[in-house]
C-alpha cells in the first residue's frame, strides 16, 4: 500500500525533479543558446532568452578561422586511441587481480590510484624534455601513451570491480570442462563483462576528452585537439561572448551527444562495485 | 584453489600495466626530485648545480605556502561536502516514480561531459561577469548592485563551479547505489512507523556509505589537481591559490624548476598524506 | 601469450608510426605561436596571399595571452623546437636575445628597410644593439575620453593632462544612474594586465620597483600615494567590480558607453572608433596624465615576431618577417580594410604617411610612444630597463604575485598599506631566491 503512489506525489515529484534538472542543465542550455545570437544580443540587458534574431555567423566566423576538423579528428583520435590501449593493458591485469588475488593485490590497487596523484605542473618540465628526446612533442601518439597512462588507474580499479562480481564458480565450471586460459576469458568472462568493459570505456574516453593540461602543453599545430582551439577563444579583444559560446558548443557538443546516447551503458556501468 | 600455473601467468598479465606504472611514477618522479635538489633557473643559464635542501626550506618558508595548503584543502573538503549531500538528495528524487525521468537525467549528467576549461570560462564570462554576466543582469532585474563574484567571492565561486562539474558524477554513483536498496526492508521500516529521516539515517545512509566512499576517492584524487578552474578564472588572485597552482606559479611564472620541483615533492607528499587517511577511513569500505 | 605480442607490436607499431610522422613533418611548412588579438587574426586572413606568393604553408597556433605565454617560454627554454615563429613582446626578447635563443634579425633585405623601425620599438626589441624580434605592432598607453560627457561635465581635456586633472574630471562625469563611470582603469592581476598599469602609473608618481642595489621598494611613500590614489578615485568613479577588469573588460565596457575615461593600449583607439563601438564619434585622445615630476605614466610595447634558434626553417621564417611586419602588409590591409585598421606604431613611414595622418588617433599614437623611454622610466635612477616591468626573468613571476595583492586591495579584501607590505616581502623573498642579495 506504501508503493502504491498517488498521481498527486508523482506530479510533484516530477515538477521537483525537472526544475531542478533544468537548473543544473541550465548553463550549457545558455552557452547554446548566446552562440545563436549577435554579440550585441549576448550581452544585452534585459537578456534575451529564445526571441531574438537566430544567427549561425559566429559558428562560420569559426569555422574559418580554425581548422575545427582537425581538433576535433585529434580529440576523437587521442581519446579513443588512449581507451583502447589503456583496456588492452588494463583487462589482464584486472582479470588476474580479480581472479588471482594475492594478499598485496589490494596494495598494488592502492599504489596505482596514488600514481594519479602526481601534480602535473610538477612534472611539466621532466616530461616535456623526455618528450624532445624522443621526438614526440607535438605528436598525436605521444599524447594518447601519455593519456593512457593517466587514466590507466582508473580503468584498472573499474574493471576489478566489475570483474570481482563475475561469480568464480562459473570459472571452475569452465576449467572442468577443460577449457583453458585463452578461452577462459574470450568465451567465459569477457561477454560477462562487456557492460562493465563498456562503461569503463565511456568513463575514460570523457575523461581524455576533457584532459586539458597535457594536450595544451605538449601540443602545437599538428597534433592539437579541442581543449587547445578553445584556448584560441577565450579572451581576445573586443566582445566575444557569441563566439565564445559557439566555440565553446563546437567543443563540447560531440562529446555531449555522444554520452547522451551511451548514457544507459554509463548509468548501469558507474556504479565501481558499490551494488551487490 | 589457484594453480601455481595459472599464478604466475597472472603475474605475467599484471606486468604491462604495473610496468608501465611504475615507469609513469619513478621517471617523473626521479627528476622531480633531482631537480628538487638543484638551482635550476631556465632564464638564467639553467641548471647551476647542487643547492641540497635550499629549495624545500625557502618553499615552506614562502608566505604563500601555509594560505595554499588551506586553500586546497578547503576547495577539497568543500566540493566533497556539497557533491555528496547534494548527490545523495538528487539521487533520492531521482529514484521517485515521476514522468519523463530519462529526459530528466540526462540533464543532470550533462555537467559532466564539459571540459574544465570551457565550463570555467563560460562561468566566468557569461555567467559571474560584473557587469555582462547573466547574474549581473538578475541582479540588476532585482535591484541589488551587481556582486563581482570573481573577486569579492572567488572561493565560493570556484567551489561553485567546480561543484557544478562533479555533481553529476556523485549523483550517478549514489542513484545506481540507491536503486539496489531493498525496497521491502523501506516498507517494513516505514510501517513500523519509522519517520522518513529515521529511514533515511538508519536504512539509506548505510546502505550508500560504499558509493560515498568512491565518491569521495574517485574525486579526492582529481579535485587535488585542480587547475584550469583556476588558470581561467582568478588566475590565482583573491586566495583562490591553492598548491598545484603556486607549484605553477613557481615553475612557469616564476621559472624556477627547483623550487617548483621542491613544491612538486610536497604535493605528492599531502596527496599521500591525504590518501593514507582515506585509506584508513574508507578502505574498510572498499573490500 | 597472444595478449602480450599484440601489445608488443601495438608499442612497436606506434614507435614506427611516429618516427614516420616526424620525418616527412617539414616541407616548407612554418609553425607560428600568437596570440589571439584582433590584428593576428587578421594576418591569420591574409596568409593564403603569403603562402600563394612564396610558397611556404603557415600552421597557426593562437592561444590566449597567458597560454601562450607559458607555451612558448616551456618551448624556448627546453629547446623543444616546436615552432618557427614565436610571437612574444618587450619583455621577453632582450631576455632571451642575451640567452642567445634567437635568432638575429641582422641580415633582412634592404626592401624590407630595418631602419624605417621605430627607434624605440627597435630599441626595445634588442639585446647589445642586435634586433631579435621585428615589431607587428607597437603600442603606448593614452587617455581615450567621451568627448561628450566631457562637454556635458562642462570640463576641457588639456593634450596633456595631470592626474589630478583625471580625477576631478573623472568624478564630474560619473552618472551612476545612467551606468555611466567616470575612469576605467586596469585592476585585474596579471602582471602584463593591472600590474602594467599600475607600474607606469608608479612612474609618474616618482615610485620605482627596485633603487640601485635591488632592493625593493613598496615601502616607499611614492607607492603608497600611486596606489591610494588609484584605489580611492577608482572607488570613486570607476565600475563596480574593477579589481577584475583587464583590457578587454574595459573595453568592452567603453564600447558600451559606460566609460567617461579610459587610460590604455594606443591600440585601442581603433577599437573604440571603429564597427563594434557605439560611441565612436565622441572618442577623444590624450597624453596619459603626469604629476609634474618629470615622467608621464604611459608604457611602451610590442607585440613581435621572433625566430627560436635551432629551427629547420629559419630562411622560410626570416621570408615570413619580412612579409609581415614589412610596408607591404600595411598597404594590404589599408587598401582592404582603411588605414584605421593597420597594424599601428611599427614603422616611421606609416606617420609619415599623409594618409595614415588623417586617421584621427594617429598623431597622439606616435606622440605617446615617442614619450616614453625603457631606459629612464623612472624619476630616481633605476637598475632595470622597461617602462612597465623590469626586464629581468624574474619580473614576470614576481608581478604577477604582487598585482594579485593590489588587486585584493582594490576588492577590499586588505588594505593599501597591507598590500605593499606584502608585495615587499614577496618582492624581497624573490630576488634573495635569485641570487641578487
Amino acid at each position: 500500500m506504501a508503493r502504491a503512489v498517488t498521481n498527486q506525489r508523482k506530479a510533484i515529484n516530477t515538477a521537483a525533479a525537472w526544475i531542478i534538472g533544468l537548473l543544473i542543465f541550465f548553463p550549457i542550455l545558455w552557452t547554446i543558446l548566446t552562440s545563436f545570437k549577435t554579440e550585441a544580443q549576448a550581452i544585452s540587458d534585459p537578456p534575451v532568452f529564445l526571441f531574438f534574431q537566430w544567427t549561425t555567423e559566429n559558428y562560420s566566423t569559426v569555422m574559418e578561422r580554425s581548422n575545427y576538423g582537425r581538433f576535433l579528428w585529434n580529440s576523437i583520435f587521442i581519446a579513443g586511441g588512449s581507451t583502447i590501449l589503456g583496456l588492452i593493458i588494463a583487462i589482464p591485469a584486472a582479470w588476474s587481480m580479480a581472479f588471482v588475488p594475492s594478499r598485496r593485490t589490494k596494495d598494488i590497487l592502492l599504489w596505482m590510484l596514488s600514481t594519479k596523484m602526481l601534480p602535473a605542473v610538477g612534472v611539466l618540465y621532466p616530461i616535456y624534455l623526455l618528450f624532445i628526446q624522443f621526438g614526440l612533442l607535438d605528436n598525436v601518439y605521444g599524447l594518447t601513451f601519455i593519456l593512457m597512462l593517466i587514466n590507466l588507474p582508473i580503468i584498472v580499479w573499474m574493471l576489478y570491480t566489475y570483474f570481482r562480481e563475475i561469480p568464480g564458480e562459473i570459472l571452475e565450471a569452465a576449467r572442468m570442462d577443460g577449457a583453458n586460459l585463452k578461452s577462459e576469458i574470450l568465451y567465459v568472462l569477457t561477454p560477462m563483462a562487456i557492460p562493465g568493459i563498456a562503461s569503463t570505456m565511456l568513463l575514460n574516453f570523457i575523461l581524455a576528452w576533457n584532459e586539458a593540461f597535457w594536450t595544451l602543453n605538449l601540443t602545437a599545430a599538428k597534433a592539437a585537439p579541442l581543449t587547445a582551439f578553445i584556448a584560441s577563444y577565450s579572451s581576445p579583444e573586443g566582445l566575444f561572448y557569441a563566439k565564445l559560446s559557439a566555440a565553446s558548443t563546437m567543443a563540447i557538443a560531440p562529446i555531449l551527444i555522444m554520452g547522451w546516447f551511451s548514457q544507459k551503458q554509463l548509468v548501469r556501468g558507474l556504479t565501481f562495485g558499490a551494488v551487490k | 584453489m589457484a594453480t601455481k600455473a595459472s599464478r604466475s601467468a597472472a603475474r605475467a598479465m599484471m606486468a604491462p600495466a604495473v610496468v608501465l606504472l611504475l615507469g609513469w611514477m619513478l621517471v617523473p618522479l626521479i627528476m622531480t626530485l633531482w631537480f628538487s635538489f638543484r638551482t635550476y633557473l631556465p632564464l638564467r643559464g639553467g641548471d647551476q648545480g647542487w643547492t641540497g635542501f635550499d629549495n624545500y626550506v625557502r618553499f615552506v618558508t614562502s608566505s604563500s605556502f601555509w594560505p595554499a595548503i588551506s586553500t586546497t584543502l578547503i576547495l577539497l573538503i568543500g566540493v566533497l561536502v556539497i557533491t555528496i549531500v547534494l548527490g545523495v538528495l538528487l539521487a533520492i528524487l531521482l529514484d521517485q516514480p515521476m514522468w519523463g525521468q530519462g529526459v530528466v537525467r540526462i540533464l543532470v549528467i550533462a555537467p559532466f561531459f564539459v571540459m574544465p576549461t570551457v565550463s570555467a570560462l563560460v562561468w566566468k564570462n557569461i555567467f559571474m561577469d560584473p557587469t555582462n554576466g547573466l547574474f549581473a543582469h538578475l541582479w540588476k532585474f532585482f535591484g541589488a548592485e551587481p556582486v563581482s563574484w570573481l573577486s569579492d567571492a572567488a572561493m565560493p565561486s570556484i567551489i561553485l563551479i567546480v561543484s557544478w562539474q562533479w555533481l553529476p558524477f556523485a549523483t550517478l554513483i549514489l542513484l545506481t547505489a540507491i536503486q539496489s536498496l531493498d525496497g521491502e526492508q523501506m516498507e517494513a521500516a516505514e510501517m513500523d512507523g519509522a519517520s522518513v529521516l529515521s529511514r533515511f539515517f538508519f536504512i539509506a545512509l548505510p546502505h550508500l556509505s560504499r558509493a560515498i566512499t568512491i565518491v569521495i576517492l574517485i574525486q579526492t584524487i582529481f579535485l587535488l589537481a585542480i587547475f584550469a578552474e583556476i588558470f581561467v578564472t582568478t588566475g590565482g588572485a583573491f586566495g583562490t591559490r591553492t598548491l598545484s597552482y603556486l607549484i605553477f606559479q613557481r615553475v612557469l611564472e616564476s621559472q624556477n624548476i627547483g623550487l617548483g620541483s621542491a613544491g612538486g615533492v610536497y604535493a605528492i607528499i599531502l596527496a599521500n598524506i591525504v590518501a593514507i587517511f582515506l585509506m584508513r577511513i574508507v578502505g574498510k569500505n572498499l573490500d | 601469450m597472444s595478449i602480450k605480442r599484440t601489445l608488443l607490436s601495438t608499442v612497436v607499431g606506434l614507435g614506427l608510426t611516429a618516427g614516420i610522422a616526424a620525418a616527412d613533418g617539414h616541407s616548407a611548412t612554418i609553425t607560428i605561436a600568437t596570440v589571439n588579438n584582433g590584428d593576428m587574426i587578421r594576418m591569420q586572413g591574409y596568409t593564403d596571399q603569403f603562402t600563394a606568393e612564396s610558397g611556404i604553408a603557415v600552421e597557426w597556433v593562437t592561444l590566449e595571452e597567458n597560454v601562450l605565454r607559458s607555451r612558448v617560454t616551456t618551448d624556448i627554454t627546453t629547446k623543444g623546437g616546436q615552432f618557427d615563429i614565436m610571437t612574444i613582446g618587450m619583455y621577453e626578447t632582450p631576455i632571451w636575445g642575451a640567452n642567445g635563443w634567437l635568432v638575429p634579425l641582422d641580415d633582412l633585405s634592404a626592401e624590407y628597410d630595418a631602419g624605417d623601425i621605430l627607434p624605440a620599438m627597435a630599441g626595445g626589441l634588442s639585446h647589445d644593439g642586435t634586433l631579435y624580434a621585428a615589431p607587428f605592432y607597437g603600442e603606448s598607453s593614452m587617455v581615450m575620453y567621451r568627448t561628450d560627457l566631457m562637454e556635458k561635465a562642462g570640463m576641457e581635456m588639456p593634450a596633456a593632462p595631470t592626474w589630478e586633472f583625471i580625477r576631478d574630471a573623472a568624478a564630474a562625469m560619473t552618472d551612476r544612474d545612467n551606468e555611466i563611470n567616470g575612469i576605467c582603469l586596469r585592476g585585474k592581476a596579471g602582471w602584463g594586465e593591472g600590474g602594467a598599469f599600475i607600474t607606469a602609473m608608479s612612474n609618474s608618481f616618482g615610485a620605482r620597483w627596485f633603487d640601485m642595489e635591488w632592493n625593493a621598494q613598496f615601502d616607499t611613500d611614492a607607492w603608497a600615494n600611486t596606489l591610494n590614489f588609484f584605489k580611492d578615485m577608482m572607488d570613486a568613479s570607476g565600475p563596480s567590480g574593477y579589481a577584475t577588469n583587464g583590457f578587454n573588460e574595459n573595453l568592452n565596457l567603453f564600447n558600451q558607453g559606460k566609460c567617461g575615461m579610459w587610460i590604455d593600449a594606443t591600440v585601442a583607439a581603433s577599437f573604440v572608433t571603429g564597427d563594434g563601438s557605439t560611441v565612436a564619434d565622441s572618442v577623444g585622445f590624450a597624453l596619459a596624465p603626469d604629476n609634474g615630476l618629470g615622467k608621464r605614466s604611459n608604457w611602451l610595447w610590442a607585440w613581435a615576431l621572433a625566430i627560436p634558434a635551432g629551427t629547420q626553417q629559419e630562411a622560410e621564417a626570416k621570408q615570413f618577417i619580412e612579409w609581415a611586419t614589412g610596408k607591404g602588409y600595411i598597404e594590404l590591409v589599408a587598401a582592404n580594410e582603411g588605414w584605421a585598421n593597420v597594424p599601428p606604431g611599427a614603422r616611421t613611414s606609416l606617420y609619415e604617411n599623409p594618409e595614415y595622418q588623417k586617421v584621427p588617433f594617429a598623431q597622439m599614437t606616435l606622440d605617446s610612444i615617442l614619450s616614453a623611454n625603457p631606459n629612464e622610466s623612472t624619476v630616481e635612477p633605476s637598475p632595470y630597463v622597461g617602462v612597465q616591468f623590469a626586464a629581468i626573468p624574474e619580473f614576470a613571476g614576481i608581478a604577477t604575485q604582487v598585482s594579485q595583492e593590489f588587486s585584493a586591495a582594490y576588492a577590499g579584501q586588505q588594505t593599501v598599506e597591507e598590500a605593499l607590505a606584502k608585495a615587499q616581502a614577496i618582492t624581497d623573498e624573490a630576488m634573495e631566491a635569485a641570487g641578487y642579495k
